[in-house]
């Protein structure tokens, strides 16, 4: 990883060595800006242009696809980029406190680089740690349990401007954390296993169909189905191609599961990448990593070169003819959009995350427009064994309608969070016993965009049939505060919306700063109204799942935790947001006062809120 | 042509060529639906929703006797295709309310102070918030600051009224064949951005008679000295509403 070299006249031979490294292909911009930064820590509009010159694509399409991902500056950030994780789970172990900490200690506001240039710290969304936070990334390098002590540590070493290459290696450990096992994580799954069973790619795709395997992204879409669509599809243009795509962008808090697949379990999910590959009659495949997941892209190359070298990727795979496939990471830079497939296949193709009209379907107009098949990192992996071990031994696993078995990232109020591996079918009560979760109030299942459930619920089931999920599982007990859950929540959908269309562009924001009203004291019923009506309007126009989902929690909650809202409703019927004694701040600032003179009526506004600090609450 | 195929809007029949959206086929046979991003001339884009449409809605009757409807998909009619015997729902309550919902998120998002705009009256989207009844913008404003670009000698860019329909970006790219504009950001830092280093459109190859500098249905860009030349009462809109002779939205019969 660069640290510290410093860019200026320099530039301009490395966009030349990174273009050059990429054949100046338009289609892999988002590698070519990334590669970049890594060198010039940041892309400046004379790299932006030479970028543009060389690919031959229009200046401006190439900074717009700079300006949509969260990773990718266009304005100097500090040779030390600091991004805390802001999942609520990240709030809940102290992440607000310890930023400040870290801030107060650098001399700097959140989002500011400091004077000298050397760092800026802020926040960013989950970084699929939350089994080992509060985590934060340094240079897009995850350091898992922050503590006072470790911040300390950290500002000592940006302060002396230590490389860190020589930071202490505790502070890059991450952990599996795997704390149950079934089929698939107990799986006895040697490199090459599922390659050796393949019989014909007709026969493999029946036994895909006949396991009952659906995507496990969460939408649960017949996995054989897919292949069988796109199999039957025809490619067309002047390269015609069939394409596999291993989605992981796993990119809804609360989820780390694909994290520890990719970890640990690489050869099981490539395998499954190949067996599609094979029944597709693809050649190539892209795994589509999240940004976060960065130091995950030597050891995933590493893994690639060892399984080409085994024959097992590449030419003629295992000595037959014709069955020739490989694969190839490609990297994201913040965007949860791009979790959505046609947003990922945007980005994968070098454009701004946004999410296609749909149809055309992916599996008849992907990537280049040719047909490709997208899965999840868990899907594929699933795959695999299925190839591996048959249809029956897969299908005697879980449910009728949800065969196999599910794999949970959980976090959050228990004893012990981490990676759980269950049949379909597990009742929600088993998962906390299982977890060591005491007096909860609430989980929030597959993510932020997922189901808020109550105790009176706990006896439902993870399955298609019932609570689907990605793998997200948090769980809330009842010291938490259920409206700064939501709250936490609408931030992230405003962070995260692609902004193309009007419902999810303004509705994300307007449920976000209507949920900051409330918070701050100023909320009615008035805005109780404004919020269902911005939930309606989200659900009903958006273009994509993001924000026909971005109302879920915050409607969840104001129907099962009515209270958590209630006690925050001051005035009856309506105030507005404009707060006298907050626009007031700005001048206490300038002639350095805070004294009640210089206050807006604050006891009165106090004591009418009774607001005090809360749990999870940034301050 | 091939056998007439049809479809219900309101429950009024409209014929319908194979290929045209929903949108499309209503417009050709007279009928209005909002839009704002939808352009006759360009491939539909499906961003600002506003002709968003519930398509087959059913009536069911419950074992104790009662009537329940079951409300069809929402989809935006620009850019779902016309279907044999689809019912199709626009003019009803449910979808005029999410209609004037997405105008209002449009007016706080921007600054829209129509009094002072040289669009006025011929604004698309203050025509269709007349036409729709909305009578204010009800979500609190975001008052966002957005600068204006006067650096091109004949177009002047207003960006507090851009509503992000990227008419220009596709007019510019596929007629112009200039690729002038763009977006960069995401959610709500989304913004349209200039194709030079400077970022000034001063600085890019744009003419006044370029279909980018003529396609914006709002006021973001504007030829310069020619403000307000039509007198109140007798602009576009002040004539007729928006919805009138929607004839003049139907798509471009292509030349053969």
């Amino acid at each position: 990883m660069p640290n510290g070299n410093s860019s200026g006249s320099g530039s301009g031979a490395v966009v030349a060595a990174v273009l050059a490294r990429h054949g100046s292909d338009g289609t892999r911009l988002m590698q070519i800006l990334r590669e970049i930064q890594e060198e010039a820590e940041w892309l400046s509009p004379d790299t932006l242009t030479r970028v543009a010159e060389g690919t031959g694509l229009p200046r401006a399409r190439v900074e717009g696809v700079a300006g949509f991902y969260h990773f990718f500056h266009t304005e100097p950030l500090g040779r030390y980029r600091v991004l805390w994780s802001d999942n609520i789970t990240d709030r809940m172990a102290g992440n607000a406190d310890l930023m400040a900490r870290m801030c107060k200690k650098l001399w700097l506001k959140p989002g500011k680089v400091s004077e000298d240039g050397l760092v800026s710290v802020d926040t960013t969304s989950c970084t699929g740690l939350g089994d080992q936070g509060p985590a934060l990334l340094v240079n897009y390098r995850p350091v898992t349990r922050m503590t006072a002590e470790r911040v300390d540590q950290i500002v000592e070493l940006i302060r002396h401007k230590t490389p860190l290459a020589e930071w202490p290696a505790e502070f890059f450990k991450v952990e599996d954390n795997i704390q149950r096992k079934d089929a698939l994580l107990g799986a006895d799954f040697q490199p090459g296993d599922a390659l050796r069973a393949l019989k014909s790619p007709q026969e493999v795709l029946d036994a895909v169909k006949e396991s009952g395997l659906r995507g496990r992204g969460g939408a649960g879409f017949s996995t054989g189905q897919k292949w069988d669509f796109c199999r039957s599809a025809v490619g067309s243009g002047a390269n015609p191609a069939h394409y596999v795509v291993c989605n992981a962008d796993e990119g809804e808090p609360g989820t780390f599961k694909d994290r520890v697949l990719l970890s640990s379990y690489a050869d099981m999910v490539f395998e499954g990448m190949t067996v599609s590959g094979y029944v597709i009659g693809a050649k190539k495949g892209f795994v589509y990593l999240r940004g976060e997941y960065r130091y995950l892209l030597e050891p995933l190359n590493a893994v690639l070169e060892r399984r080409r070298a085994a024959k097992l990727l590449g030419q003629s795979i295992l000595g037959r003819t014709g069955f020739d496939f490989d694969i190839e990471l490609h990297l994201g830079a913040g965007a949860y959009v791009c979790g959505e497939e046609t947003a990922l296949l945007e980005s994968l193709e070098g454009k701004r995350g946004v999410p296609r009209k749909r149809p055309p379907f992916p599996v008849t107009s992907g990537y280049l427009g040719q047909p490709t098949a997208v899965n999840n990192v868990e899907t594929l992996a699933s795959a695999a064994l299925i190839a591996a071990k048959g249809a029956a031994w897969y299908k005697s696993i879980g449910t009728p309608k949800s065969s196999g078995t599910k794999i949970l990232s959980i976090s959050g109020d228990c004893q012990r969070p981490g990676v759980y591996e269950y049949p379909y079918g597990v009742k929600v009560s088993q998962i906390l016993a299982d977890c060591g979760a005491r007096d909860t109030q609430a989980c929030q299942i597959a993510g932020a965009s997922g189901l808020t459930v109550a105790p009176n619920e706990f006896g439902r089931r993870i399955a298609f049939e019932d609570i689907p999920t990605g793998g997200s599982f948090m769980v809330f007990d009842n010291t938490r505060d259920m409206f700064q859950v939501a709250r936490n929540f609408a931030h992230f959908f405003k962070h995260e919306s692609c902004g193309f269309c009007t419902p999810c562009r303004v509705g994300t924001t307007l449920l976000a700063n209507a949920m900051d009203k409330i918070d701050e004291g100023h909320g009615g019923e008035y805005d109780i109204n404004d919020i269902w009506r911005v939930i309606r309007t989200l659900k009903t126009a958006s273009h994509c799942g993001l924000g026909q989902t971005a109302g879920n929690c915050a409607a969840d909650t104001l129907q099962k935790f009515r209270p958590s809202y209630e006690l925050r409703l001051n005035v009856r019927d309506f105030e507005p947001a404009f707060d006298l004694d907050k626009a007031l701040s700005k001048m206490r600032e300038v002639t350095g006062r805070d004294d009640p003179g210089a206050h807006f009526h604050i006891a009165h506004r106090k004591s009418r809120a009774g607001l005090g600090t809360k749990a999870g609450d940034p301050s | 042509m091939s056998d007439p195929k049809t479809f219900f809007l309101d429950e009024e029949e409209i014929p319908f060529e194979e290929g045209q959206t929903i949108i499309q086929a209503a417009l050709s046979a007279g009928k209005y639906i909002p839009h704002l991003c939808y352009h006759p001339e360009f491939k539909p884009h499906g961003s600002c929703k506003l002709c968003t449409v519930r398509i087959d809605s059913r009536t069911v009757t419950t074992e104790d006797g009662q009537t329940v409807k079951i409300p069809g998909r929402a989809a935006a009619s620009c850019t779902t295709p016309a279907q044999a015997g689809q019912h199709v729902e626009s003019e009803v309550p449910e979808i005029l309310d999410l209609r004037r919902t997405l105008v209002q998120m449009l007016l706080v998002e921007g600054n829209h102070y129509c009094p002072s705009c040289e669009k006025s009256g011929k604004c698309m989207l203050q025509g269709l918030a007349y036409d729709l009844g909305v009578m204010d913008p009800h979500f609190p404003q975001y008052f966002s600051k957005r600068e204006v670009d006067a650096s091109h000698p004949d177009i002047l860019l207003d960006f507090n009224r851009c509503i992000l329909c990227e008419l220009c970006v596709r007019a510019s790219a596929e007629v112009d064949k200039k690729n002038v504009f763009a977006l960069s950001g995401r959610g709500n830092t989304k913004h349209l951005i200039c194709n030079s280093e400077s970022g000034k459109l001063g600085d890019t190859n744009l003419a006044a008679t370029d279909k980018a500098a003529n396609v914006c249905p709002v006021g973001v860009i504007l030829h310069k000295r020619h403000g307000f030349e039509v007198p109140y009462g007798q602009r576009r809109f002040d004539r007729a509403p928006i919805s009138d002779n929607p004839a003049q939205y139907a798509p471009v019969k292509e030349q053969v």
